[in-house]
Order: structure tokens, then sequence, then C-alpha cells
């Protein structure tokens, strides 16, 4: 018996561990976060009470012995009057914990509300299978820009996403900044996050959306302001001309081969919008949408198998021979 | 025990239909390459020669998955941009009775990788040879020559009129809600 329990709760230390890090409702690291994890904390606390209360009450004439009575049928008014102001008070408890807590839940609603109502910079999430579109709204044209996959955000600032989708309903969860919200066709939904501190959150499609559903993730990238506004120069730059010989012929392959139909590298012919802008894909962490760690062999990997990596995805296999490949891949490499 | 053997039987023929949308997302390197000559004409001296046909054919004209990925590649590589969803515009109609080239899928996948004169462009090499069957199915599917089990659906914004649960409501129709 005691080793069982010693075993449950080293099971239940391992499974705790997985809410803190940079993915977990109960590690909040934004206002929004704070207010669900303060809520999920108190419903918890005041169900786990009652359920005790309710268990106590239940088990107690269980146990007791029954009272040996003279006349088992006599009727007994006063002990009925008792246990009749005992369910009318239950009855009002429950009544009143019901409303409190759902006024609770309301006036975290409007906290959450509240949080981007002054927000200055406006994002736009764009949900695709299985990958996210990402646009920075500005009032310059010049200055719009589109990336995929990882949201660079400035901290302490909160931000407006406008959220939307181009075919199946996903959702855009990042459990340390905000609660959930759909992404839906022909509809925006608007999330206002706002992360405290520097750091990298990690998000992930919360409706099931498909074959790839699972791989599916994005990164909430928060950096001090200026940081911030550095990278957004950055990204608005075209892709440079390809360092090497190898990444010039590279490039020429890109162009020349079904790359080019889908994808978009700013500052060359390719401008395909339905699939992740490639510009500066080396500068990002991860490969689509969170499957792949960004290396070489990664790169490599994911042109050369896409249907292995991430089967039913819709990057088609293409096919290379070894020296075709990497070249893209010293090509793709070199777009920081 | 001889309900049990039918009920046996008709779980394998529903599961047969499972084959329907089948979904082969690498390309089969056994089916062949989908690089035979496809003449363009059938008029030849000495007789006409069998008709050529490519294995991948057969694989993917009846196969659902493969032509709904057709429709999804129509949209994303702007083949409306000049056909105008299958109506035709700026190029022919590609659900009418007319084939300029051949109407079979193989006269299709030609036409898409090679070009036609007169402004249909050659995807040789920017479209995977796969993704040219997939089209060429779901082009043929345009005119209804595709099995109407795998045939992919019409677009909802393409119909005539909303659909059934989006249509008002016949008690309140012509009145404001």
């Amino acid at each position: 018996m005691k080793r069982l329990a010693w075993t449950g709760f080293g099971t239940a230390c391992v499974f705790l561990q997985g809410c803190s890090g940079w993915q977990s409702a109960l590690d909040p690291k934004g206002p929004a976060a704070s207010e669900l994890a303060w809520l999920i904390w108190f419903f918890t606390a005041l169900c786990a009470v009652i359920w005790v209360l309710v268990m106590i009450a239940l088990a107690t004439p269980l146990l007791m012995r029954p009272l040996a009575r003279s006349e088992p049928l006599a009727l007994d008014s006063g002990a009925d009057r008792r246990k009749l102001r005992v369910v009318v008070i239950a009855v009002g408890l429950t009544a009143a914990i019901v409303v409190g807590l759902t006024l609770l839940s309301f006036f975290a609603n409007r906290t959450l509300a509240a949080i981007g109502s002054d927000a200055a910079l406006t994002i736009r999430v764009t949900g695709h299978q299985w990958w996210w579109e990402v646009r920075y709204e500005d009032a310059t044209p010049s200055r719009i820009l589109t990336t995929a996959n990882e949201i660079h955000i400035p901290a302490g600032e909160p931000v407006r996403l406008l959220l939307t989708s181009t075919d199946v309903i996903h959702s855009f969860w990042v459990p340390s900044l905000s609660g959930k919200l759909d992404l839906i066709p022909g509809h925006i939904n608007v999330l206002d996050i706002k992360a405290d501190k520097p750091g990298v959150y990690r998000g992930q499609c919360a409706e099931f959306c498909g074959a790839q559903h699972a791989n599916m993730g994005t990164f909430i990238i928060a950096e001090p302001r200026a940081k911030f506004d550095a990278w957004w120069n950055d990204q608005l730059q075209p892709a440079g001309p390809p360092a090497s010989d190898e990444a010039k012929a590279g490039e020429d392959l890109f162009l020349s081969r079904p790359c080019v139909m889908c994808h978009r590298i700013g500052g060359t012919p390719a401008g395909g919008t339905v699939a992740p802008d490639l510009t500066h894909i080396a500068s990002r962490r991860t490969l689509a949408a969170g499957t792949l760690t960004m290396s070489r062999g990664n790169l490599a990997a994911w042109i050369a198998d896409p249907q292995g990596v991430k089967p039913g995805s819709h990057m088609p296999v293409v096919e290379l021979n070894g020296d075709e490949l990497n070249a893209i891949v010293a090509y793709l490499e070199g777009l920081k | 025990m001889r309900h049990g053997a039918a009920m046996f039987l008709f779980t394998l023929l529903t599961l047969a239909a499972c084959q329907r949308e089948e979904r082969d997302t690498r390309p089969q390197s056994s089916l062949g390459s989908g690089e035979q000559p496809m003449p363009v004409t059938t008029l030849e001296p000495g007789g006409q020669r069998p008709s050529a046909s490519d294995n991948k054919a057969a694989s993917f004209e009846a196969n659902a998955f493969h032509l709904s990925e057709g429709k999804r590649l129509f949209s994303w590589f702007n083949c409306s941009g000049c056909h105008a969803n299958g109506g035709g515009g700026m190029g022919p109609a590609l659900m009418d009775q007319k084939w300029l080239y051949g109407s079979s899928i193989e006269n299709i996948h030609a036409t898409i990788r090679d070009g036609r004169p007169k402004g249909m462009p050659s995807f040789r090499d920017k479209i995977p040879d796969d993704q040219i069957w997939e089209l060429a199915a779901f082009v043929r599917s345009l005119s209804g020559n595709a099995p109407s089990s795998a045939a992919p659906q019409r677009n909802d914004d393409m119909m005539p009129h909303p659909s059934e649960n989006r249509m008002p409501d016949a008690a309140t129709l012509g009145k404001s809600p």
C-alpha cells in the first residue's frame, strides 16, 4: 500500500513537470494567462473543498450505526423540519456558489477583453493546413510584412491578433499568454495578447484540422521594443544575393523548379503566396510549423521527403538529384 | 451462421469503397514517369496505332483524393486566371463537350505539361508530374467525366443560389427578419 502511494506520488510529480515551461496554462507569462490561471486554481480549489464536504456528508450516515427506534413508523415532525432546513441551506449555498463562479468568469472575461483596447500593433494570423501565415499590418504599405509560423511581438505591449483561415477551422492557442480562439474561414476573430517579459512561448493549433494537426505549432517571440523594431526592419529587406556559387546554383534551381509556384522569396521573381514566405527562412527557429528544428540537415530532409516528415502536407515531393538538393539547401540556408 | 457470413461479406464490400480516396502522396515510380510521348493528332499514315495510355491515368482518374487535390491546385496555380473556374474566358472553357486537343486524361496531362499554341503555358518542371496528373483528372471532372462518387463538389460561391441551409426561411421569405 505504501509503495503504491509512493508510486502514485512519483507519477504525479512527473506529470506536474509538464505544468511549467514554454507551453503551459499553469505557468502564465502574460495578463490574460494569469487571469485564466487564477480562475483555474480558484475553481479547482473550491470544487475540491465542496467535493470533500459532500463525501464527508455521504460517508457519515453510511458509517454511522442507525438509531434504534421503538416506533419506526412514528412521525417525527421535528426531525423532518431539521432535515428540510439542511436541504434548503444546501440548495441556497449551491445556487450562491454557481452564481458567484459565473460572476467571477464574467469579470475575468472583461479583463481579457480590455487587454488590447489600446493595442498599437495589429497582426493578421491566417491558418492554413498546416501552417500559420503571419502578416504585420502597417499604415505604410511598404512596411507590411508577411512571414510564417513565428510571431515576434514587443514585450510588455498589448498586441491585437486578427485570426482567420483559408481552408478549415483552426484554433490559435499559446497557453502561456492567453486562451484559445478559433480561426474560421470567411470570418475574423480578434484576440489580444500581451507578454510581460521577453521570452519564447510555444503555441499549437487547438482544433483538429486534418492529418497534420499535431504538427501545426507556432512560436511567439517577445522581445524588447528596440530589438523588435530592428527585427521588423531586417525582415522587410529582400533576400540578399547568394553568397557562394553553390548557393547561386540553388537560386537558379529554386526559380526553375516547382518551388517557385507556391513560395515567395523577396527580391526574386518567386512570388507564390499559397505557401510560407521563405525570404528569411533561415532566421526562423523551426521548419514546417514547428515540425523540425532549423538546420542544414533538416532542410534537406524536409525538401527531399516532405511526405515522410509530415505525411499529407501540401508540400509535394519534388524530384531532385543529390547535387541539386545540396545547392537548394545551400541557397535557403543563406536566407537569414 | 449464414447471417454472420452475409454480414462479413457486406463489411468486405463496404471496405472496398474505401479505395476511392486512397491517398498516395509520394510519386509511384512503378506506375511510370508520365513521360510517354503523347501524339498531338490521331491522324497518321499506315493505319492508327493503338492509343497510348499511361499507367498513372487509371490510378488518378477515379480517386477522390487526387481529384480534390487537383481542385485545390487549380485555384492555387491560378488556372482560373484564363479558364475562369472552367467556364472559359481568355482561355477555352473546360466544362463543355469541345476538346481541342483530345479528351483523354493523357491528352490533358500533355497539354498542361507541354503547353499549347496561342497562350497555354508549359508547366514542365514547374509542377511535379503527379500534381499535373491531379490537375488533369480534375479538369476532366469539370465536364462530368469523373465518377460522381469521386468528383469534388462545386464551391458554394459558384452556386446560383445559397445552399439549402442558408436559404431564407419560406415563412419569412420576402419579409425582413
